[in-house]
């Protein structure tokens, strides 16, 4: 079997647990929120235009979009509840995966209820009112049984979404079985990507066709059908709470952005803490938005940054400095501003660049920017999500006076097929991404330093800040790592085969000796 | 109104005062502009009488029938049911007192015709076995297979479906049973057979029935009396018999057209026969 293949099952309890227990606890607290609402509005024909309008809206919002947004509004939500009630809680995770799903299924359970409610032949109604029903037995007795099959079908509907748009709450530290396939594209491991689909799939047929029986079984009055649906979905749930029961609950939390060099770099750092009695477990494919706010607020306990991200995109700095001085102002100023403790540097520097393949490089005379600048408005550009959005790119374009004629934005894992190909002239690149040597490229010089330094640096939480033994576990790894093993590294993680532990556990052998 | 010039016929009881079961005086319901669908009604029916309400679609029947469980209130004027002002009662409990059989039936699909016939009593709080021996003993009384009890409405003809119909509005022993086109829809021998039949159980039970009907034939047969309705106005009340001779005009001609057709059918029958 390919061991790709086993690693995968290996995470299977987990990201499927909790895969199960962020969307069945979304969908219950959609279907709580969304039924009464329904019966509210069913007389109240302005209301009831209102809420679908809304939830539609809702609806037009991408999920990853819509999950990410949670995130902000609870970090607010529960700093005002820490300052006002003295209560505390996690914003990251859980909470606003539960809350950005539960609204997601709102509108098919909405509109299906009242949709099923209100077209009930108006004979039926005005008899149950004859017989003597008040309105409440009217729903109960006749209205409710008889839209039944539409109301279910829109449950049903409901439990599909939430379960496969589940696989987006990755990013925002809940695990699921999006871990899988937000993994899988920066390793390019098809395996776990595919692994990931097929199971979110398998479960949602499985709810869905647990719930066909449930609903079948009401309406033949097969009291054998809804025990079984019932019990089906209990099993599930009872499957997903057995990892959560079983084994300690990790007690540490490193985070990582979703890119190769950090999955390695924090299975490296939970490695490290296990090796020393520190149970710990990873928050992986964490957005770059979300990740400080996460360590700040004491969600997670450690991670790797980069000094140059937070000078540009948390200190809003422009002017160039001397690396070490970077070092040393982020650190002051992550210390002042969030209470967050920088340990030191990895001894390796993950800084932005542009890259060209050597061949068309040297084709068109380019060494560095400045000799680029002058031929951009024929050359197109391919960044990452971020890049363009980054203020790097902002004072890379001011201090070169770059103007590509065409730009486009590209999962990393593509962009170097893409340049290899000829499809694009240039590209943002890492300076530790072991791609570099493998597709022949060259890294622009930056004689102005537009470009802030990246040295790759731990960052602790403030709860963590006087643990010794995290600390002194964590130690070790201060500058242990040059650019040429990141590289190394990155490159073994990206090729088939190689899960993020085996990387890290080969990092381990090679810098510990 | 046509009532006060009305005599009284030989099978009506004497009518009026505290016997009155239902009384409408000066009915006025309005829906919108225009023509109100009942226009100042003043009627009465005795305790135990069976009255027929004939008259043409629009003419305010339904309305009439929906006025006493108030399943709508009047714009004007005053309902009693058993002596006491409808407006006064609680519509839930009114209505549980009353059978009703719906104009197309109206029986709930989801639920067996057990649970059907039973759905007052169970709604009164009756016990489960209570319901049951009672759904069995209404399906006897309108003829019925008890085997029908655990069949769901969509399985019985349209005949079938009346009689549950009818059962249902028998089940918690109401002593008004209001009926809305109730046989409409049938063939003539289910019809026949099943108006036969109510009138058996309206005697044995002791019951008040309203009937609405467009078949002035089937109110003929059936009923002690009869109004006619005719765009909101109430235009004749009193026994079969009198109705016959009634100084309005189209009156006179709904009474007559059952006879002139009974008529030409004796004499194509008879001529047949030659």
């Amino acid at each position: 079997m390919d061991t790709r293949f086993q690693t995968a099952l290996a995470y299977l309890p987990d990201y499927f647990g909790n895969h199960v227990l962020v969307s069945m606890t979304a969908l219950a607290l959609g279907l709580a929120a969304s039924l009464p609402l329904a019966f509210v509005c069913l007389r109240r024909p302005a209301l009831r235009a209102t809420l679908l309008t809304a939830t539609s809206i809702v609806q037009t919002v991408p999920g990853l979009a819509l999950l990410a947004l949670f995130y902000p509004l609870l970090l607010g939500a529960a700093s005002l509840s820490a300052e006002w009630f003295g209560v505390s809680f996690s914003a990251l995770g859980f909470l606003p995966a539960v809350l950005a799903l539960a609204l997601y299924s709102m509108l098919p359970v909405l509109r299906n209820t009242i949709t099923g409610l209100t077209t009930i032949d108006p004979a039926i109604t005005e008899a149950a009112q004859g017989v003597g029903m008040t309105r409440l037995q009217s729903l109960r007795i006749v209205e409710i049984p008889l839209a039944m099959p539409v109301i279910m079908a829109g449950i049903r509907t409901a439990a599909v979404w939430v379960i496969g748009t589940a696989t987006l709450s990755t990013p925002i530290g809940q695990t699921s079985l999006g871990n899988y396939i937000f993994s899988g594209l920066q390793t390019q491991n098809w395996i776990f990507v595919l692994f990931g689909c097929v199971a979110a799939a398998v479960l949602a047929l499985a709810a869905d066709q647990l719930l066909a029986l449930i609903e079948t079984g009401v309406a033949v009055r097969k009291r054998s059908r809804v025990v079984a649906g019932v019990a089906g979905l209990i099993a599930i749930v009872a499957i997903a709470l057995v990892p959560a029961f079983a084994g300690g609950h990790a007690r540490y939390l490193v985070g990582a952005k979703p890119f190769s060099e950090q999955y390695v770099l924090a299975a490296l750092i939970k490695q490290r803490l296990d090796a020393n009695g520190l149970a710990a477990g990873q928050r992986d494919g964490l957005g770059s938005a979300v990740i400080l706010d996460a360590l700040a607020a004491n969600d997670i306990d450690t991670y790797v940054d980069y000094t140059g991200t937070i000078w540009a995109n948390q200190m809003h700095r422009t002017d160039v400095v001397p690396r070490a001085d970077v070092l040393a102002q982020v650190g002051e100023w992550l210390k002042r501003e969030r209470n967050v403790t920088l340990l030191g540097g990895l001894g390796f520097e993950n800084a932005y660049a542009l890259a060209m393949t050597k061949k068309r490089a040297e084709a068109l005379g380019i060494r560095s920017l400045a000799d680029l600048a002058a031929q951009t408005p024929r050359l197109s550009i391919a960044g990452d999500y971020e890049f363009f959005q980054r203020p790097e790119w902002a004072a890379l374009r001011a201090a070169y006076g770059l103007n590509f004629r065409t730009q486009r934005q590209m999962q990393p894992e593509f962009m170097y097929p893409a340049i290899a190909a000829g499809e694009v002239d240039v590209i943002s690149a890492y300076t530790s991404d072991g791609r570099i040597a493998q597709y022949d490229l060259v890294v622009l010089d930056d004689p102005k330093h537009a470009i802030p330094p990246y040295d790759a640096v731990l960052l602790i939480a403030p709860k963590r800040t006087d643990n010794r033994a995290f600390i002194d576990a964590l130690r070790p790894l201060l500058d242990a790592i040059n650019v040429a093993t990141m590289r190394d590294a990155n490159a073994r993680a990206s090729a088939e085969g190689a899960s993020p532990d085996q990387v890290a556990r080969w990092l381990w052998e090679k810098i510990s000796k | 109104m046509g009532s006060q010039a009305v005599a009284m016929g030989s099978r009506a009881p004497h009518r009026g005062g505290m016997d009155a079961a239902i009384a409408l005086t000066g009915v006025v319901k309005r829906y919108g502009a225009g023509k109100p669908a009942l226009d100042g009604v003043s009627l009465t029916v005795a305790a135990r009488e069976f009255l027929a309400v004939v008259g043409g679609s629009g003419s305010g029947k339904t309305t009439l029938l929906r006025l006493i469980n108030r399943l709508s209130d009047p714009s004007a004027g005053e309902v009693r049911v058993r002596g006491a002002d409808v407006r006064t009662l609680d519509p839930i409990v009114l209505r549980r007192g009353i059978g009703y059989v719906f104009q197309g039936i109206g029986l709930f699909p989801h639920l067996t015709v057990a649970e059907n016939i039973a759905i007052t009593p169970r709604l009164l709080g009756w016990d489960r076995a209570r319901q049951q021996a009672r759904a069995a003993e209404l399906l006897g009384l309108v003829r019925l297979d008890p085997a029908y009890a655990t069949r769901f409405p969509h399985e019985l003809s349209g005949g079938e479906r009346q009689r549950v119909g009818v059962a249902r509005a028998l089940a918690a022993h109401p002593d008004i049973v209001l009926m809305d086109e109730p046989f409409g829809a049938l063939d003539p021998l289910t019809r026949d057979a099943l108006g036969q039949d109510y009138r058996r159980m309206h005697e044995d039970l002791g019951l008040t029935s309203v009937m609405i009907t467009h078949d002035v034939l089937e109110a003929l047969l059936f009923a002690d009396r009869i109004v006619v309705l005719q765009q909101g106005d109430l235009i004749a009340d009193g026994p079969p018999a009198t109705l016959i001779a009634h100084p309005h005009p189209y009156v006179r001609e709904l009474m007559a057209t059952p006879r002139r057709q009974a008529e030409r059918l004796g004499a194509f029958l008879g001529g047949a026969a030659h």
